[in-house]
């Protein structure tokens, strides 16, 4: 599985993470920053979905996406 | 768990100061900052680079990227760059610029500067707008384009056509690469990446004069949501600004 970690004081709510994402997960939140911009977030079970592929933190212009990758066992283990 | 052999993958480069940045939502400053970084820390050059920052957006650049800078007049950087790269020879020299500080005030400089084949690089981006000043008409906005100085859109028969850069920079004897990429998705933004980093690799193997042209949003001025921006670029910029490489001597084999 593999996650992405949005440090929220620096997004400023661009939402371009949002146009890349290839399995669509990540939206905009309801929650207002300290700069009082709407962050965006991944909702809690869909993080399962996140390919690891970094595409959202190439296009963060805020480099506020941090990307963990874990590598696919052989054996197919989850 | 597989938590246990997870990976970092993907954060920012220790040349990136970890600090907010003063650019609007949707600024593609902060990519390109990026891009620097990330290549300035590959070709092993952060502790010999002299960045040369210009007037705009990008002005405290110098803040920004964990290297020696020197912020020169407006539209200057190519010559403060070329007397900072004939002192310090032994120095890896850059300039960033915006559209309003190389293409209007600048154009002299950056001319000569490539003309000359002077061995740095330059990074140029282009948002067609004078972006820090309050949105005014630079020579690189587009036809149509409503901006505070031209209210009725840019006019072909009064204010000429937008500038191509990239092309004229190509068009000079001492450049050694010229190519214009954009930063409005995954894909283009790993061809700029290929793009500095090419520019860059003129100056280290001495070949001449590097130059990237990165299309990029202005959200605010051009009072647009960031998402909208972004679009524009792909609908407006590159239809007139078409990307590419536009002159490269490391594949042909020439000498500069």
């Amino acid at each position: 599985m593999s996650r992405i970690v949005i440090q929220e004081d620096r997004c400023k709510g661009c939402l371009l993470c949002t146009t890349v994402c290839p399995t669509q997960i990540i939206v905009q939140s309801d929650r207002f920053n300290q700069s009082g911009y709407k962050v965006a977030e991944v909702p809690g079970p869909d993080m399962e979905k996140c390919l690891g592929c970094t595409s959202c933190a190439l296009i963060c212009p805020d480099l506020a996406i941090k990307v963990y990758k874990t590598p696919k066992k052989n054996k197919g283990a989850a | 768990m597989s938590e246990m052999n997870e990976k970092l993958v993907f954060d920012r480069p220790q040349a990136v100061i970890d600090r907010p940045t003063h650019y609007c939502p949707g600024c593609h400053h902060g990519v390109a900052h990026r891009l620097v970084a990330e290549l300035l820390e590959e070709l092993d050059v952060v502790e010999k680079t002299l960045l040369v920052t210009s007037i705009g957006c990008s002005v405290f650049l110098y803040n920004y990227l964990n290297v020696d800078a020197v912020e020169a007049p407006h539209g200057r950087a190519p010559a403060v760059a070329t007397g900072v790269k004939a002192a310090r020879n032994d120095k890896f020299v850059f300039a960033y610029q915006g559209d309003g500080d190389l293409a209007s005030i600048g154009m002299a400089e950056i001319l000569h500067a490539a003309n000359r084949g002077e061995r740095i690089a330059v990074v140029f981006v282009n948002n067609t707008v004078y972006g820090m000043t309050g949105g005014q008409m630079a020579p690189t906005t587009l036809i149509g384009q409503k901006t505070t100085t031209c209210p009725e859109g840019r006019c072909l028969e009064r204010e000429g056509a937008p500038i191509r850069m990239t092309e004229i920079i190509a068009g000079l004897g001492g450049t050694a690469f010229a190519g214009r990429a954009s930063l409005d998705s995954v894909k283009n933004i790993r061809t700029a990446k290929k793009y500095i980093r090419k520019a860059f690799q003129c100056q280290l193997e001495d070949r001449g004069f590097g130059f990237v042209e990165l299309l990029s949003a202005c959200p605010t001025n051009w009072k647009m949501t960031p998402l909208k921006a972004n679009e524009r670029i792909a609908d407006a910029m590159i239809p007139y600004f078409p990307l590419g490489v536009f002159k490269d001597v490391t594949e042909e084999g020439g000498e500069c």
